[in-house]
């Protein structure tokens, strides 16, 4: 059952005038995320896009208290963030969230992440995905998906397909993970809710697709609209495991039959960084869908839930 | 040059806003965001669910708003000193009630095609 609008809180921790782009997809999972923690949140942030959000001089747009630190650091910051809470005896009713981007979580983040995930640290591990690092000016990230053109891939785009950090991080063997795109917050939103609900189970994370206009090239009002392109495409299958336990989310649900799913093509004629693609591109493209949910089938199959 | 105690009191309360790592949540931190609008989201009442019902129903645009500029009100009611004008809102809405005008107002943007 998936929750009501007008049943959502009305209760904001981001506050209006920040200084994200118009339109920008990361302030709408922000937004919903904190929602759904609540004022009880911490929240570590390395160099991204989110840092910039915070503000410069005496003032914030942020509610809830933010620590910053380097780029390879955020899940070690979180980590004595959360082990503080727990010698304090105040790790129950407060959350530590680390908050990365792609860039501080596949490439520069990674190490740190996964001493922490084995280390069972007790934190919430938010990796929000616009597949580069935006902000520096859309530099190539090991989540950039094939054929994508960046500042460091101008001419014909990406030659490699992105990392799968699903994979990783449930080779980990963490209680929760899921998958959440900006176009579904009320998906996002009950997300966060189960993820605070695991408290002390170990780091719990959550990968958001977020868009990007001025990386992606899409038109602005459009920030919504293509991720859910990409889910309606088969391309982002918002999903969770909880306790090893892969579970579909409803918005994905009736894409795990192949002629439910949309032509890819749409997703990918939206945006400029794909401009370039001929009918072999676009086939890479296809062929890496069927194989990701050849694989889901495979494995709901084997769980019995297909 | 000698401090005088005014001085110090000044570099103080200075030192104390721009270094201090406490900072205070306010909104605006990034000043008026709505001179940054080229296009004005305005709504027409007679396609919009919410006002049509008269109960509280859809409110896509609130949810959908990144900058959180759209109440959560019958009727809806824009934040126009924020708003961006991404139309993110405009492009959501299920029966087109919300329609994106150049922003004449703005001395930015003299086209009538809202700064292009």
């Amino acid at each position: 059952m998936v929750i009501k609008v007008k049943d959502l809180p009305e209760e904001e921790y981001i506050l209006p005038g920040t200084r994200m782009c118009s339109g920008c997809g990361l302030q709408i999972a922000y937004r919903w995320a904190l929602k759904a923690l609540g004022p009880n949140t911490i929240v570590c942030n390395p160099a991204s896009c989110s840092t910039v959000t915070g503000g410069v001089g005496g003032y914030t747009p942020i509610k809830v208290p933010v620590m910053y630190n380097c780029f390879e650091t955020v899940a070690a910051h979180a980590s004595g963030v959360s082990a503080a809470l727990a010698a304090k005896k105040k790790d129950k009713e407060i959350v530590v969230v680390a908050w990365a981007g792609d860039g501080g979580t596949y490439d520069i983040g990674i190490q740190g992440l996964s001493g922490a995930a084995e280390r069972r640290s007790n934190f919430i591990y938010v990796c929000y995905n616009n597949q580069a690092y935006m902000n520096t000016g859309i530099q190539r990230s090991s989540a950039t998906p094939f054929g994508a053109k960046t500042t460091t891939t101008p001419i014909i785009g990406k030659a490699q397909v992105n990392k799968n950090m699903f994979k990783i991080m449930r080779a980990h063997g963490l209680s929760y993970i899921a998958t959440c795109a900006t176009g579904y917050p009320q998906d996002l939103f009950e997300k966060f809710k189960k993820a605070r609900e695991f408290n002390g189970k170990g780091v719990r994370y959550i990968e958001i697709l977020s868009s990007c206009p001025p990386g992606w090239g899409h038109k602005v009002n459009e920030s919504v609209e293509v991720t859910k392109k990409a889910v309606e495409s088969g391309y982002w299958p918002l999903m969770e495991v909880i306790e090893g336990k892969l579970v579909i989310s409803n918005p994905s649900k009736k894409y795990i039959d192949k002629s439910k799913r949309k032509d890819v093509r749409k997703y990918l004629k939206m945006q400029s960084r794909f401009k370039h693609f001929t009918e072999d591109d676009f086939k890479v493209w296809e062929e890496y869908i069927d194989d990701l949910w050849k694989e889901l089938g495979w494995e709901l199959e084997k769980q019995g839930d297909l | 040059m000698t401090h005088t105690e005014e001085d110090i009191k000044f570099e103080q309360r200075v030192s104390r806003s721009i270094l201090s790592s406490r900072q205070t949540a306010a909104i605006g931190e990034a000043g008026k965001t709505g001179t940054w609008r080229t296009m004005k989201p305005i709504l027409h009442d007679e396609k919009c669910i919410v006002v049509k019902s008269g109960k509280p129903s859809c409110f896509l645009c609130w949810m959908f708003c990144p900058e959180i500029s759209v109440s959560r009100t019958i009727p809806p009611v824009f934040d126009y000193d924020y708003c961006k004008g991404c139309g993110v809102c405009a492009n959501e809405c299920p029966t087109q009630a919300i329609e994106m005008i150049p922003e004449k107002e703005n001395p930015s943007c003299e086209s009538n095609e809202g700064g292009k």
